[in-house]
């Protein structure tokens, strides 16, 4: 039983963290520009193919340099062609534009990559396990995968909190045109902030790419749940983002290594139910069968109860 | 308009409706029919949520597709004998499912519009598709539930064996939606939801609740989605969970943002678009998602208020009688712009094509030879030139056309 639940928090630790590279740069465009950037996960997707590519030629570690890099220009070209043209035309219709992004960069990818799955694959100099635990083995990748993703949040909340483009950034969020009129070239900064966090959604899908399998597909899989985090810990706020999105790799890691169900429930309540009921399914539910909508739920009943979110501050 | 003026738009509709099997009256024809019967209705009642309400939904799916379970599930009990009426009515059945899931979903998720709701149509969205997948008693799982709509009691001798009479029954219904859908925009609850859309504060301040407004669009906008559904089910006889997942829904915003939200009439023509672009070009083309997704980009980006918003652009020069200045203009520039997009067109199929020779428009274009695709290059770099060249003179005519003359003559 301990050996399950140590591998599950070491399985929803690298998921949560992963989650919260896509979530972080997401909640900062939310809290600049007030859109939801439906394609953030699309962004992901490029990385993981970019680095795909640049694999093949040059290997993983080049790959992990550049492919952030190549999605933080696409990125930034982005906000400075399209959204920003499209912000005039208000807020529907910018979420319409990146949703309308995210759909074309999947058939985009399939244009370019084909629709079968990549093998891309880990480095072979991380192909070892890191430590072995009850017999299980915890390979070095996701060790590798935990660095990163805790580095870039450190490095990310110091930038933000102690440098001067943090705190530059920070004022553009709340006063744009105050920061304008001190001689900040907002709209910039607005291009710049879009290009990190892009890029920082480009390079989560680096290191995501050789795990969680590179497929057109693989954007949808995770783009929903990225929402659902951001929504959950709060719009705009990034220490919210950071719990919502431990909370979520954690249960859904959970929910996925328990074994309990509706018939252990039934049973412990004495209640017997035949198979041939007509809501057989819904007696003989498991919680690893819903794990994939646990986020979903919860973000349902988070809207409900608490519509600004965890830590979210901002009132529409 | 007068009276007179809109009882005819309202006949002409249902005229070219009934009469388009005369003309065209191939199995593909009819079914590519049937499927624009039912994506009008769906984009209508979508515009009801974004264009009337303004409520960005990416869950309306949910709607359509749980009117449609319901209809196969009623279907299969006409089979059975559980209950006895004709098959004309189950799209109504759909719509009452519709409706009644909406009731639900909505007496939460109306509480805000803006981001808020627009997540938490996400969320059930998501949720609902997930959870078909998990009961499968009712949602029949990946494969689906079907039923045969020729079970029940003839309608007339008509036994709605065939494609066309279904058309007909679809006909019906898309009239009857499309009136009632029209007429709610001229009640006042119709009225009030775009008053609460613009500026729901001032609403709130001349006494309307904003929520109870826009419960009741919702309200609305699920009842069509449930005759929508009801519809698929009867034309197709089988609905899978595909029919109320996110892809659905994402198809429902295209449709209804192509052809224009802010107009009545922009649904419908975005569906008859979408529509024909998905039974035509995915013969031609495997490729026509991606178009697709470049089109819809380039909607948003440059006719933000839709096809119909192009159309209705022109209603000052029309009015004013200076329409004709503006042919020559657009022919100088459009024609260019078409070449442009043929040739775009030509090379991203080039690149694509797995073997020997593609034929494309009456050329044979072989992706082997270097000047095949120096030639396309050639026609897109020269049409390119030609259109920037043209777009000054063409702003200029618009401008001249639209310019209403002052009194003392300037």
């Amino acid at each position: 039983m301990l050996e399950v639940f140590i591998f599950a928090t070491l399985n929803g630790l690298v998921t949560g963290l992963l989650l919260f590279m896509l979530a972080s740069g997401l909640t900062l465009i939310f809290s600049m520009m007030g859109v939801l950037n439906f394609a953030h996960a699309s962004f992901y997707m490029l990385g993981a193919y970019f680095a795909y590519s640049i694999s093949l030629y040059f290997g993983f570690w080049m790959g992990l340099i550049f492919a952030p890099l190549i999605v933080g220009v696409l990125g930034a070209v982005v906000e400075r062609y399209g959204l920003r043209r499209v912000h005039q035309s208000g807020h529907v219709a910018e979420l319409v534009f990146t949703f309308g992004l995210a759909f074309l960069i999947e058939e985009a990818v399939q244009f370019f990559w084909g629709p079968d799955t990549k093998n891309y694959q880990s480095p072979d100099i991380l192909d070892f396990p890191l430590f072995t635990l009850f017999g299980q083995e915890f390979s070095a990748y996701r060790g590798f995968m935990i660095g990163i993703s805790l580095s870039i949040f450190v490095a990310l909340y110091h930038v933000l909190t102690k440098s001067r483009i943090g705190i530059i950034i920070q004022a553009a969020i709340t006063h744009p045109n105050t920061v304008a009129n001190l001689g900040h070239n907002v709209p910039l900064i607005f291009m710049g902030v879009f290009g990190v966090g892009t890029a920082l959604a480009g390079l989560a899908g680096v290191i995501a790419g050789p795990v969680l399998t590179t497929f057109p597909g693989m954007s949808i899989v995770l783009g929903s749940i990225v929402f659902v985090i951001v929504v959950i810990g709060g719009l705009g706020s990034l220490a919210g983002a950071f719990i919502a999105s431990l909370l979520i790799g954690l249960l859904q890691s959970y929910a996925i290594a328990s074994d309990v169900g509706m018939p252990e429930l039934l049973n412990l309540l004495g209640v017997e139910f035949e198979r041939s009921h007509p809501l057989n399914d819904l007696w003989t539910l498991t919680l690893p069968q819903i794990a994939p909508i646990l986020p979903f739920l919860l973000l349902v009943l988070v809207l409900i109860f608490r519509p600004t979110g965890l830590l979210g501050k901002r009132e529409e | 308009m007068s009276q007179l003026k809109k009882l005819s738009v309202w006949i002409g509709y249902l005229v070219v409706m009934l009469v388009l099997p005369q003309f065209f009256d191939s199995i593909l024809s009819i079914s590519i029919f049937n499927q624009m019967a039912i994506a009008i209705v769906f984009a209508l009642s979508y515009n009801m949520l974004l264009g009337q309400g303004g409520m960005l939904s990416f869950g309306h799916a949910v709607y359509f597709g749980f009117g449609g379970f319901l209809a196969v599930h009623t279907l299969i009990m006409i089979e059975f004998e559980t209950v006895y009426f004709s098959i004309l009515f189950i799209p109504l059945i759909g719509g009452v499912f519709g409706l009644l899931a909406a009731i639900f979903i909505g007496s939460f998720s109306t509480h805000k519009a803006g981001t808020v709701f627009a997540m938490i149509s996400l969320g059930m969205g998501e949720l609902i598709a997930a959870s078909s997948l998990i009961f499968v008693g009712f949602f029949g799982g990946e494969a689906g539930i079907s039923g045969d709509r020729t079970y029940g009691p003839p309608f007339f001798g008509i036994e709605f064996l065939r494609d066309v009479e279904i058309y007909y029954v679809a006909v019906f219904w898309v009239f009857i939606a499309t009136i009632f859908m029209y007429l709610f925009t001229q009640t006042p609850a119709g009225r009030m939801a775009n008053a609460v859309r613009d500026n729901p504060e001032r609403a709130e301040f001349i006494g309307y609740s904003a929520r109870r407004v826009r419960f009741i669009s919702f309200c609305a906008a699920g009842l069509f989605a449930g005759i929508a559904g009801g519809l698929f089910a009867l034309n197709y006889e089988f609905i899978t969970e595909e029919n109320l997942n996110a892809a659905t829904s994402g198809r429902v915003l295209l449709m209804a943002y192509i052809g224009g939200l802010g107009y009545f009439i922009g649904p419908i023509v975005g569906a008859v678009i979408l529509t024909l672009m998905n039974s035509l070009l995915s013969n031609y083309s495997d490729l026509w998602m991606l178009y697709l997704g470049i089109m819809f980009l380039l909607t948003v980006l440059f006719l933000p208020r839709g096809f119909a918003g192009f159309i209705m652009m022109h209603q000052v020069a029309w009015v004013k009688g200076s329409i004709k200045q503006l042919a020559l203009p657009y022919l100088l520039t459009g024609i260019p712009a078409f070449l442009l997009m043929l040739s775009a067109v030509a090379l991203v199929e080039m690149s694509h094509v797995e073997a020997g020779a593609l034929q494309f428009m009456g050329f044979a274009l072989d992706p082997a030879l270097l000047t095949d695709w120096m030639m396309v290059g050639i026609v897109g770099i020269g049409s390119l030139i030609a259109v920037r060249k043209s777009l000054p003179r063409l702003r200029d005519a618009w401008e001249s056309a639209n310019t209403i003359p002052n009194e003392d003559g300037n």
